[in-house]
């Protein structure tokens, strides 16, 4: 597997919460490479590995599909679309920004309505998505033929390489960790393992992690982990708030995350010699791990994160290198456990 | 509108416009007389049927908005400055690219989940923003960028509804793609033209190219705002979209000839072009040093309404270009016999 290769692929293919579906095609697309048996369930995907039972526990890999985006809410008297927001943005960085408009009739490309600075007397601040109005180039009798309240809209940036082994790029956030499962499989599908698995590329985690609820009860795992993105540390950020780029995998430690699973997770990095950073929160993750721990009557679960810089805007950073090293430890954990 | 797709996708930031001038001069070798001056405008000379009465010049700039490199900081990153004026919002969340070595960067910004409530209504400062090339060092930034580098937006030019056009450059090079298509076409009288460089860092190449045509009146082909947007009504529209060139009667840089304004109205109502004025004083041009080089120049500016002007997405409508360069010819057959 050419992890730069599928990462540019997943990154580029649109998969707005609750519109996932370009992103399932491209990600079990790569998935069938693994395995015959996947289905989807309620937007979930879901592929099942080694044979359950056996007195050894099922293991749930999961890492969200979806990406954060905006949705027409209505046309304007102007021709404008007024959007809302799907997960959360920095709406001071929409001016100008090209985005797509994924309708019935197909892709529309427009951009975000703003005021050059020849007429904005001081900084403009565009803070309020309810502000925000986007340009089609249509007038509202064109457009309203065109596009329905309800259709996705998604930024259009390329993926592209940066220095190092560092990449940018939309949707990083979540598509580094899809990555990085399926680069987990590409390493065991040579590897022995005793126990059995679930990969769930769930829906949903930007609006309030519905698809891991959903996915989780489905496969009804003794542990989980969630492969997510975590904050990498930037120039205007504080150290003791995140962890750093091309250092290795973030394990989660947190009240509601499993102790035992932590711990498990640092020992197979040790042992493996992979590096890895250990990321404290107070409480929730904010993950779909939130989900998995009180699924059903409990999941043993933690969290594995990718370092991200710049999460949620349109050119997000992450090292191909972390990805890779997430895809060794997660392999290492199933051959393990 | 040929060579637009092209003109507007090359990197041509103000003092670094030889993409430009390279792939212009292409285009014109052979097709009119021509030469660089020492800054680097392109003063070309193309004879037409008759000889003009006055001195004719017809002026558009190659140069873009865009950033430049000031600073390298011990963890790689890249400390710009802007290259003419560009609002802050514009450049964060974007892809942008160092022009000589061809490298890529992404200007982020905090997370949204690490900001507080007040910080997310803060306007987004120049000072705060930096690139990030993917480098982990000073050193290792060092091997690809040096301070002065020039640096642009990433953004292809593409087609949008409504035969609308987006790209990043599109101010000036619409006038740019109006003066190559002047050049191919069968002019009916002599005619100077000036592509000039760094109108975005104050009208400078327009100063010395003025100065050595020496013209008696001259036309500039420009991008004006429009501000035809949602929510914008009357005066403040500024022009609009698809209405055809605007025609200024005064910005802050030039009191306009009036005598060329008021041909410039008439030949559009006598040959029904379509044509509007500005209805908001704001901004300037190549005008403003073009109308008093030397002992002054008579000048008009006809503009194309572009929205969105200095971000790297500038939006215009192709109908208007091409009524541009349709009144552009005609004025200029007034003009010549006045």
């Amino acid at each position: 597997m050419n992890l730069n290769k599928s990462l540019s692929a997943l990154s580029n293919v649109c998969g707005v919460s609750g519109d996932e579906r370009a992103a399932v095609c491209t990600a079990l697309e790569m998935l069938h490479n693994y395995t015959d048996s996947c289905r989807i369930v309620n937007g979930n995907v879901i592929a099942d590995f080694g044979v359950r039972g056996q007195g050894k526990p099922h293991v749930l890999i999961d890492a969200h599909l979806d990406e954060i985006g905006l949705t027409v809410s209505y046309i304007d008297e102007d021709g404008f679309i007024i959007p809302s927001n799907i997960g959360g943005i920095d709406v001071r960085l929409l001016p100008a920004q090209k985005v797509i408009i994924h309708s019935r009739g197909g892709d529309i490309y427009a951009v975000v309505s703003t005021v050059p600075p020849h007429l904005s007397s001081s900084d403009p601040v565009l803070s309020d998505i309810g502000d925000v109005r986007i340009d089609t180039g249509y007038s509202r009798e064109e457009l309203e033929k065109l596009v329905s309240p309800g259709d996705t809209i998604s930024f259009s940036s390329e993926y592209k390489n940066l220095l190092s082994s560092n990449v940018t790029g939309k949707s990083l956030d979540n598509r580094s960790s899809v990555a990085a499962v399926l680069k987990m499989l590409d390493i065991l599908s040579d590897k022995y393992y005793e126990c059995s698995f679930s990969v769930l590329f769930s829906c949903k985690e930007e609006t309030g992690e519905q698809g891991a609820k959903t996915g989780c009860y489905n496969i009804n795992p003794d542990i989980a982990i969630a492969v997510d993105v975590s904050f990498a540390l930037t120039n205007d950020d504080s150290p003791e708030k995140c962890g750093r780029l091309g250092e290795g995998p973030m394990i989660g430690a947190a009240p509601t995350l499993s102790r035992e699973v932590t711990q498990r997770l640092i020992d197979t990095a040790i042992k493996n010699n992979i590096p890895y950073q250990i990321e404290v929160m107070g409480g929730l993750s904010g993950t779909n791990a939130d989900q998995f721990s009180i699924s059903r009557n409990g999941v043993k679960t933690c969290t594995c994160s990718i370092p991200l810089r710049y999460m949620h805007t349109p050119t997000e950073v992450a090292s191909l290198e972390d990805i890779e090293n997430t895809a060794a430890l997660l392999a290492a954990f199933i051959s393990e456990v | 509108m040929q060579y637009l797709k092209e003109l507007s996708d090359l990197y041509g930031v103000s003092g670094f416009e030889d993409n430009v001038r390279d792939y212009i001069c292409t285009i014109i070798k052979g097709k009119c007389e021509y030469h660089i001056d020492n800054l680097g405008d392109i003063i070309a000379f193309k004879q037409g049927r008759k000889r003009p009465a006055h001195k004719i010049m017809v002026a558009a700039h190659m140069d873009e908005v865009g950033m430049i490199a000031t600073y390298i900081c011990d963890n790689g990153t890249i400390k710009f400055d802007t290259v003419g004026g560009i609002n802050a919002d514009v450049i964060a969340g974007r892809q942008v690219v160092f022009c000589s070595s061809g490298i890529t960067g992404a200007v982020g910004m905090k997370a949204v989940h690490h900001l507080s409530r007040e910080s997310r209504k803060k306007p987004v400062s120049k000072d705060n923003l930096y690139i990030d090339i993917g480098a982990s060092s000073r050193q290792e930034a060092e091997k690809y960028v040096r301070c002065g580098d020039y640096i642009s937006f990433c953004s292809d030019y593409f087609n949008m509804g409504n035969d609308i056009i987006c790209g990043k450059a599109l101010d000036d090079r619409a006038g740019c793609a109006v003066m190559l298509s002047m050049i191919e076409s069968d002019l009916e009288y002599d005619t100077y033209f000036a592509f000039n460089v760094q109108e975005e860092v104050g009208l400078r190449g327009a100063a010395a190219s003025a100065y050595s045509i020496d013209p008696d009146f001259a036309v500039v082909l420009e991008a004006t705002t429009a501000s035809d947007i949602s929510g914008v009504t009357g005066h403040k529209r500024v022009c609009v979209l698809g209405q055809g060139p605007a025609v200024s009667f005064m910005d802050r840089r030039t009191i306009y000839d009036r005598e060329m304004y008021n041909i410039a109205f008439e030949t559009a109502k006598a040959n029904s072009i379509n044509c509007q004025t500005k209805t908001m004083v704001a901004g300037g041009n190549d005008s403003g040093v073009i109308h008093t080089s030397r002992s002054g120049v008579r000048t008009l500016a006809v503009s194309v309404p572009c929205r969105y002007l200095h971000s790297p997405h500038c939006i215009i409508k192709r109908s208007d270009l091409l009524d541009m360069k349709k009144l552009t010819m005609l004025l200029i057959q007034r003009v010549a016999v006045l």
